[in-house]
């Protein structure tokens, strides 16, 4: 990147902690806000951070987001060590979900995770190994946009 | 209309966030799938579930909604009401049902999707 970094942080999750769901998700919030950047552009990224974030808790084993916040987008990378995704196509299926019934029970599962980050964002982009992980690269744009 | 006043109007019960009942509520959801209410909640929308457990504290953060209503007499689970307390998110609860409350909600003018 030959951009300047404003920003920049890693925040761990932890697969299965379902105690702490969210919990980067809202530091990341934070920053963005304390950053000063537009509100309605904080919405979007809390939104494709708590789906990746749970995404996280839910299917893998552990894995983090990094946040990195430049003069003109907002870049979240969501990575995890886990089991992949077989079939990318299928999973970003509205509806589609391997949730378990306990998670189900809970409200989680809705096979819109995937897809609410993708219409939150600029670009988007999935990779995924089976049996190693799932990488998420997000940007939304901000072109220096302020509150 | 502020949270405060829906809540003496409804005879609401405060489990959590007394403190935060001065926002004002703009409209309101219902649904009890969390990725639903990221996708179609708003801002300073009350949102209305049966939901109870500690992780619908992070949605009505993240989503910066007003509250959180529990319907048909739900109460939340500890850590939920500690969670919503240390968030500063109002907690409270009904004995109506989803679709009475909502009733009552839109019947006092609180309509705005
Ligand atoms: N990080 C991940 N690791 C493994 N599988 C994943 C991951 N993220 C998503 N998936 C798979 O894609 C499906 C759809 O994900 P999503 O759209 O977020 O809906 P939901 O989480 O409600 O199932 C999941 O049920 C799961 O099978
Ligand atoms: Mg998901």
């Amino acid at each position: 990147m030959t951009e300047a970094v404003s920003f920049q942080q890693e925040f761990k999750v932890k697969g299965g902690d379902f105690s702490r769901g969210g919990e980067a998700s809202c530091e990341i919030k934070n920053l963005l806000r304390d950053l000063g950047l537009d509100p309605q552009l904080v919405r979007r990224a809390a939104i494709a951070c708590y789906e990746a974030e749970m995404n996280i808790i839910m299917y893998a084993w552990q894995g983090q987001l990094d946040l990195l916040v430049t003069p003109h987008r907002i870049r979240i990378i969501a990575e995890d060590k886990g089991p992949g995704i077989a079939d990318i196509k299928q999973a970003m299926r509205e509806g589609y979900s391997t949730a378990t019934p306990e998670m189900r029970e809970l409200g989680f599962g809705a096979g819109m995770g995937l897809a609410n980050i993708k219409k939150n964002t600029d670009t988007f982009r999935i990779t995924s190994k089976v049996g190693r992980g799932t990488r998420l690269e997000l940007t939304i744009k901000t072109n220096g946009r302020k509150a | 209309m502020k949270l405060a006043e829906v809540i003496k109007r409804l005879d609401l019960k405060v489990f959590a966030g007394a403190k935060d009942l001065t926002r004002t509520v703009g409209g309101g959801y219902a649904g009890d799938l969390l990725s639903d209410v990221m996708a179609h909640g708003q801002k300073d929308h009350l949102w209305v579930t049966v939901q109870v457990h500690p992780n619908i504290i992070a949605v009505a953060v993240l989503k910066e909604l007003a509250g959180i209503v529990l319907v048909n007499g739900r109460e939340p689970a500890p850590e939920t009401a500690e969670k919503a307390k240390e968030k500063g998110v109002p907690l409270i609860g009904t004995r109506l049902s989803a679709y009475e409350f909502a009733g009552r909600l839109y019947g006092m003018g609180i309509k705005r999707e």
